[in-house]
């Protein structure tokens, strides 16, 4: 009886949002936004009740010239009591700019596809998770906690199916490192409820469930249902982006991010200690008139009056 | 910023206890079985158009019809028989249902109101029609002009008349899981609304989330009552992508048992209720979904996105659906 298939999935009775539109939302918009804008983002997001606003990211301007402000910004913000905000570090260089700029907590990415792990960072999947143990060695001595993020969980845009006992190794190598929690993500939205439940079968065999979040992407709309079932999985940490940002100039991905609202079936969302919803969306017109464009949030779009 | 249904409206899944043993949990439960095959009810060229702002010209509808004819799907609700001074964009119902070329073994309902509506129907060759009741009392008498009541008294005529050509009825539930003037509606009323239009003999129950607020703990309070009073094999989810949360409403109904999706080609359409925001969930995203969840549908998706591009071209506007988007590469 499928009924009893429902019940019996219990749903978190708290989600933790880590808020990631201030660096993987920006990283992937074409628009260079000044850094007091992303101050301000970041400022109007503390204020909102997410717990976790991932501020910026400590790679070489070279590369990713968004973040090149990556000092001032985590030097300009208003680090609200309560919330964390972590910021990428590729490799110890970067980790090192980081904590003299102030972070106090650090992410690092591994991907569960090796052409996707050659194109994008150069080198293979197992090379870059020896960069990365340097990086935990000196998280670990500063006792800097490590969010370790894993791309590519359910379909790459090289190798196209991912296996997900590869993403299973990833992560748990990623784990036993030191990783506190690591994020599954769905990089090119391709995921559905279907190969989003196989992904997620093998991964918690390996690791404990509570240590788990997922990132997707709504490239093609299925985010929400993506989240839904890691929900009913016993997930409850869940990676978004406000008014959807991020979405363009990646050729090969189209990435957009899914978008952050609204309507989780917690109670956690519209209770007292969850995120204030209209706070979040004054954070999201803001940054959309910033970029000058529209959100890609529908809970936006419907309560906007033109 | 305005809501157009308070937050305290919105119902959730209410406290449960976060267990932390839940893999050990979830891995000795029985796997959720999902249905086989979903049939496909496509509403683009009657819901999605009849809430465009332009006006198409018919042989528009009778080509969007016509491409859609061929992409797999078993039915396509092809226009309405309603007064056109209500609803112009339906003004050339019988044209349309005429001028369309019926591939067999494809069904084509039409919308009909009342007995007038009915009548012009089948003189343009309806072979199936549809009608809608409401769930809530205020929207009923605000979008129809009549009470509940009333309203069941004219299907009541409808369905009779359809009963004595043989003639299926299909009928809609409107404000299923929310109304724009009541806001929270009661599962129960829904259900009693549901068991009513099924009693009297339609053969199909579409559960409308008339302005998209449901989210999958109203969605699953609502199917528990319902499917107490109506055959699961039925039921049919029809929501809106008004707030983002048609995939993931759907995904709880096919985790309960319906087995019939509403959708619209494109995503046509947009919500009167949330000016500037969508409405009908987008076929092709849904098929994404079901096809990656390997449910067999009968839908061949490149010919669905050739009649959403098709129809989006026609009506200048860009499409609703994502995956439309992301296969023509723009976002």
């Amino acid at each position: 009886n499928n009924h009893q298939c429902l019940t019996a999935h219990a749903l978190p009775d708290k989600v933790k949002i880590v808020e990631v539109g201030p660096r993987d939302g920006l990283q992937n918009e074409k628009t260079v936004v000044p850094t007091e804008a992303k101050i301000n983002l970041i400022n109007m997001l503390s204020e909102s009740g997410v717990p976790v606003i991932e501020a910026t990211s400590f790679v070489s301007p070279k590369w990713v010239p968004q973040m090149a402000d990556q000092v001032e910004v985590m030097k300009g913000i208003s680090k609200k009591p309560g919330v964390s905000y972590p910021v990428l570090t590729p490799n110890l260089k970067g980790f090192e700019a980081a904590l003299k700029a102030g972070a106090s907590e650090v992410a690092i990415f591994g991907a569960a596809s090796e052409l996707f792990s050659k194109k994008n960072i150069n080198c293979s999947v197992e090379e870059s998770l020896q960069r990365f143990e340097e990086v935990m060695k000196a998280a670990k001595g500063a006792a800097v906690p490590v969010r370790g993020y894993v791309s590519c969980v359910v379909g790459c845009p090289y190798e196209g199916q991912v296996a997900p006992e590869k993403v299973a190794h990833v992560a748990k190598r990623l784990y036993s490192m030191g990783c506190y929690e690591i994020s599954l993500g769905d990089t090119i939205g391709v995921g559905t409820p279907g190969s989003m439940t196989k992904m997620l079968e093998a991964v918690c065999k390996e690791l404990p469930v509570s240590a788990l979040a997922v990132h997707c992407h709504d490239t093609y709309g299925q985010a929400l249902a993506n989240i839904l079932i890691a929900l009913q999985m016993g997930i409850s940490v869940v990676d978004s982006s406000v008014a959807g940002l991020g979405g363009q100039g990646i050729s090969w991905s189209l990435v957009s991010d899914g978008p952050c609202y609204l309507h989780l079936p917690c109670v956690s969302v519209l209770s007292p200690q969850g995120v204030d919803l209209p706070k979040l969306m004054d954070a999201g017109a803001f940054i959309c008139r910033t970029l000058n464009r529209k959100t890609s949030s529908k809970v936006a779009q419907a309560t906007c009056k033109l | 910023i305005h809501f157009a249904v308070t937050p305290s409206r919105l119902s959730t899944m209410g406290s449960r206890a976060f267990s932390r043993s839940a893999p050990k949990l979830w891995n000795s439960l029985p796997k959720c079985k999902y249905p086989e095959f979903v049939k496909i009810v496509e509403v683009g060229p009657r819901d999605g158009l009849q809430n465009e702002k332009d006006i198409v010209p018919t042989r528009v509808k009778i080509q969007l019809i016509d491409m859609l004819s061929t992409t797999g799907l078993s039915v396509i609700e092809a226009t309405s028989f309603v007064s056109s001074k209500w609803v112009p964009q339906m003004a050339d119902h019988t044209d349309v249902l005429q001028g369309i070329q019926r591939v067999p073994h494809v069904r084509y309902p039409v919308l009909t109101p009342n007995m007038q509506g009915f009548q012009d129907a089948v003189a343009a060759g309806a072979t199936e029609v549809a009608v809608f009741g409401s769930a809530s009392e205020t929207f009923s008498r605000k979008n129809i002009n009549c009470s509940i009541a009333e309203s069941m008294l004219r299907f009541e005529e409808v369905i009779s008349a359809a009963k004595d050509r043989q003639i299926p009825v299909r009928g809609y539930v409107s404000c299923a899981l929310g109304c724009p003037h009541e806001g929270h509606i009661e599962p129960t009323k829904v259900a009693e609304i549901s068991k009513a239009l099924y009693d009297m003999g339609c053969y199909e129950i579409s559960l409308g989330d008339t302005i998209g607020v449901g989210t999958p703990s109203s969605m699953f309070k609502m199917l528990q009552k319902v499917m107490k009073d109506v055959p699961l094999s039925a039921l049919a989810v029809h929501c809106h992508d008004t707030y983002g949360q048609a995939l993931p409403n759907i995904l709880t109904a096919l985790q309960m048992g319906v087995s019939v999706v509403d959708s619209a080609v494109a995503g046509l359409g947009g919500c009167p209720y949330a000016q500037g925001s969508s409405g009908n969930v987008s076929t092709e995203d849904v098929l994404y979904m079901l096809h990656g969840m390997g449910i067999e549908t009968g839908v061949n998706l490149d010919r669905l996105l050739e009649a959403g591009d098709f129809i989006c071209n026609a009506l200048g506007r860009r499409t609703n659906s994502k995956v439309a988007q992301a296969r023509s590469g723009t976002l």
